[in-house]
C-alpha cells in the first residue's frame, strides 16, 4: 500500500524538521523519512528522544504539536516515477507518493586519505561525536581532533565536556585565514556569543593552525599520530584520532531525481525549488552553511511547498545574512594543496574495495578507475572515496543510479514490479 | 548511571548503556567491526550510516550498519570476517 502525503520531506535534521513543521502548520499532510533511527540529523542527534538533554525545545515542541508522520530508520533508494519514492526499513519496503518533495539530505564529512587512516579508532570528527552521542564511553580517553572547519571546535568542546582529554586541535587552515575569519565575525554579531562560549569550553586546549595529521600508527587500533605542525613533524600518543576535513553535501538523491547540481551543490531558486518541478531542497545540499541557514532554508522550503510564498519571502533577508557567513566559511576552510601529497603509494583510498593510491594514479577519470580497480564500487558507492578523489585527482563524480544504497534482494525485485504499469492497476483495486 | 543491558559480541557477553548502538557495543568489547577485502581490521568512520565500515552481523543478519542500530537485550553481534 503506498503512503500518500501532500508534502514528503526526506531528511529529519534541522532543515527537514523546519520544513515539515512549517508545511504542517500550513495545514498540509506531511511526512519525514530519515535513515537514522531517531530524528534530529547529526547536529540534533538524540535531541528528539525523551531522555536526551534538550538543546532545541522550540523545534521539538513545534514538531510534536503537528501531526507530521515520522518514518525513521527508513532509507529512500529509488524513484520509479516522478512523485513516487521507494524506501526500505528494517523489515519492509515502503512506497511514498507525494505532491511536493523537500530534500533535506544534509551533509557528511570529507575524509582525506593519509597513511594509517583506515586503522580502527581513526574516525571522523563528527563521526566520533556521533558515536559518543550513541553511548560510546569517552571519559579519560585521549582524542586528537584534526582536519578543518568549525566542526572541529564544536566536537572538541563536546568531547571534553564528556570527559575526554584533548591534547591538541589541529586545523589545516593558516593563521592568516583564521584571523580574517575572526575579524569578519563582527559582521555576524549573532555568532559572537556562540564563539565566546566555545572559547570558554575550549580553554586550555592547544589549538594549532597550519597543522594536519600525516600518519596514524598502531597495531589493532591507532596508538600514535604523526602531525606536521608549522612544517615540523611531531608524534602524539592517543586513543582516538577524530579527523574530518569540513563537509560535503549529500546530493545523491537530488541527482537521482534529476536536480541540476553545480559545483557540487543542488541549484535552487529563491523559494528553494530545484530544477525539477515540485521538488525543493534545503540545508547543506544547497551550500554548506550550518545550523542557522539550514533552519531558515527549511522553513522557506516548507512554506513554499505548502503554497505560502509570502511567508517564505519574509525569510529571504535572514537567509541572505546566513549565506554571506557560509561564503566566509568556505573561503576560510578551503583545503590547502599540500594535503594532496598526504597519501603514500600504498595508502588505501577506497576503503570498501581496498584500492590504493598507486593504482588510482594510473587512471585519468573516476569512470576509468571504477572500471579497472573497482574504486567506488563497494557498499558506500563512492560516498567516502568520491570526494577524496575529487580533491586528489580532480575527478568528477559519475551519474547516480538506483539503488542509492545497497538494498535487500526483495526490495530490488519490487523496483522491477513498480516499473510495470499493470501493478498500478492492481494497487487501485485495493 | 544509565541502565545497562547485556548483549553478546563475538560470543562474549558484555553490558552496554541502554540506548547504545551496536557499533558502541563493538567498541566497548574492543572488537573490530569487519575485516577488509585485504584483511585489515576496520571500525566505524563516519558514525552516521554512510561509510559502511561498521557493518556487522546482528542476530544472524549480515551487513548491518552497526552505527544505525540500537542494542537490544540479548542481541548477538558478530564481526564480519
Amino acid at each position: 500500500m503506498p503512503q500518500t502525503f501532500d508534502i514528503l520531506v526526506v531528511g529529519g535534521g534541522p532543515a527537514g524538521i523546519a520544513a515539515a513543521v512549517r508545511a504542517a502548520e500550513s495545514g498540509a499532510s506531511v511526512a519525514i523519512v530519515d535513515d537514522n533511527f531517531t530524528l534530529g540529523g547529526q547536529i540534533w542527534r538524540n535531541a528528539f528522544t525523551e531522555t536526551a538533554p534538550d538543546p532545541q525545545p522550540e523545534w521539538r515542541d513545534r514538531l510534536q504539536r503537528t501531526n507530521v508522520s515520522l518514518f525513521c530508520a527508513t532509507r529512500v533508494f529509488h524513484q520509479p516515477e516522478p512523485g513516487v519514492l521507494l524506501a526500505e526499513s528494517a523489515d519492509e519496503l515502503l512506497e511514498f507518493r507525494y505532491r511536493k518533495l523537500v530534500l533535506a539530505t544534509g551533509a557528511r564529512e570529507r575524509f582525506l586519505p593519509f597513511p594509517g587512516w583506515t586503522l580502527p579508532n581513526v574516525m571522523g570528527a563528527g563521526g566520533l561525536q556521533a558515536m559518543v552521542k550513541s553511548g560510546l564511553p569517552i571519559r579519560g580517553k585521549c582524542v586528537i581532533v584534526a582536519g578543518t572547519g568549525p566542526l572541529l571546535l564544536a566536537v572538541a568542546a563536546y568531547l571534553r565536556c564528556h570527559g575526554a582529554e584533548i591534547p591538541i586541535i589541529c586545523e589545516q587552515a593558516s593563521w592568516s585565514r583564521l584571523a580574517r575569519f575572526a575579524i569578519t565575525l563582527i559582521r555576524s554579531p549573532e555568532k559572537i556569543p556562540q564563539a565566546l562560549q566555545l572559547k570558554r569550553d575550549l580553554k586550555g586546549i592547544p589549538f594549532a593552525a597550519n597543522t594536519w595529521p600525516v600518519a596514524a600508527h598502531g597495531r589493532a587500533a591507532v596508538e600514535t599520530v604523526a602531525l606536521l605542525r608549522n612544517g615540523k613533524s611531531e608524534q602524539i600518543v592517543c586513543d582516538y584520532l577524530a579527523c574530518g576535513f569540513h563537509l560535503v553535501p549529500n546530493t545523491e538523491l537530488p541527482a537521482l531525481l534529476g536536480c541540476q547540481i553545480r559545483n557540487g551543490f543542488v541549484q535552487v531558486d529563491e523559494l528553494q525549488q530545484t530544477t525539477v518541478p515540485n521538488v525543493f531542497c534545503a540545508g547543506e545540499p544547497t551550500g554548506i552553511g550550518g545550523l542557522e541557514l539550514s533552519i531558515i532554508e527549511g522553513q522557506i522550503a516548507g512554506f513554499a511547498a505548502a503554497g505560502r510564498n509570502t511567508e517564505a519571502q519574509r525569510l529571504y533577508s535572514h537567509r541572505d545574512v546566513c549565506r554571506r557567513f557560509a561564503r566566509r566559511l568556505e573561503r576560510t576552510f578551503c583545503l590547502r594543496p599540500e594535503l594532496k601529497s598526504l597519501p603514500s603509494p600504498d595508502t588505501i583510498i577506497c576503503r570498501c574495495e581496498d584500492v590504493r593510491h598507486s593504482r588510482l594514479q594510473e587512471h585519468t577519470s573516476w569512470r576509468a578507475a571504477k572500471l579497472h580497480t573497482r574504486c567506488g564500487m563497494g557498499p558506500c558507492q563512492g560516498r567516502i572515496c568520491g570526494p577524496a578523489t575529487e580533491f586528489l585527482y580532480k575527478w568528477n563524480p559519475d551519474s547516480v543510479r538506483p539503488p542509492l544504497f545497497p538494498v535487500r534482494v526483495n526490495s530490488l525485485a519490487a523496483v522491477g514490479r513498480t516499473n510495470q504499469p499493470e501493478h498500478h492497476g492492481l494497487r487501485g483495486g485495493h | 548511571m544509565p541502565d545497562q543491558i547485556s548483549v553478546k559480541v563475538n560470543g562474549a557477553a558484555i553490558s552496554v548503556p541502554s540506548g547504545a548502538t551496536a557499533a558502541v557495543a563493538m567498541a566497548i568489547a574492543g572488537q573490530p567491526c569487519r575485516t577488509s577485502v585485504t584483511g585489515e581490521p576496520r571500525g566505524p568512520l563516519c558514525g552516521m550510516g554512510i561509510c559502511f565500515e561498521c557493518r556487522v552481523t546482528i542476530n544472524g543478519v549480515p551487513h548491518c550498519r552497526s552505527c544505525q542500530i540500537p542494542c537490544e537485550p540479548g542481541m548477538e553481534v558478530n564481526s564480519e570476517v
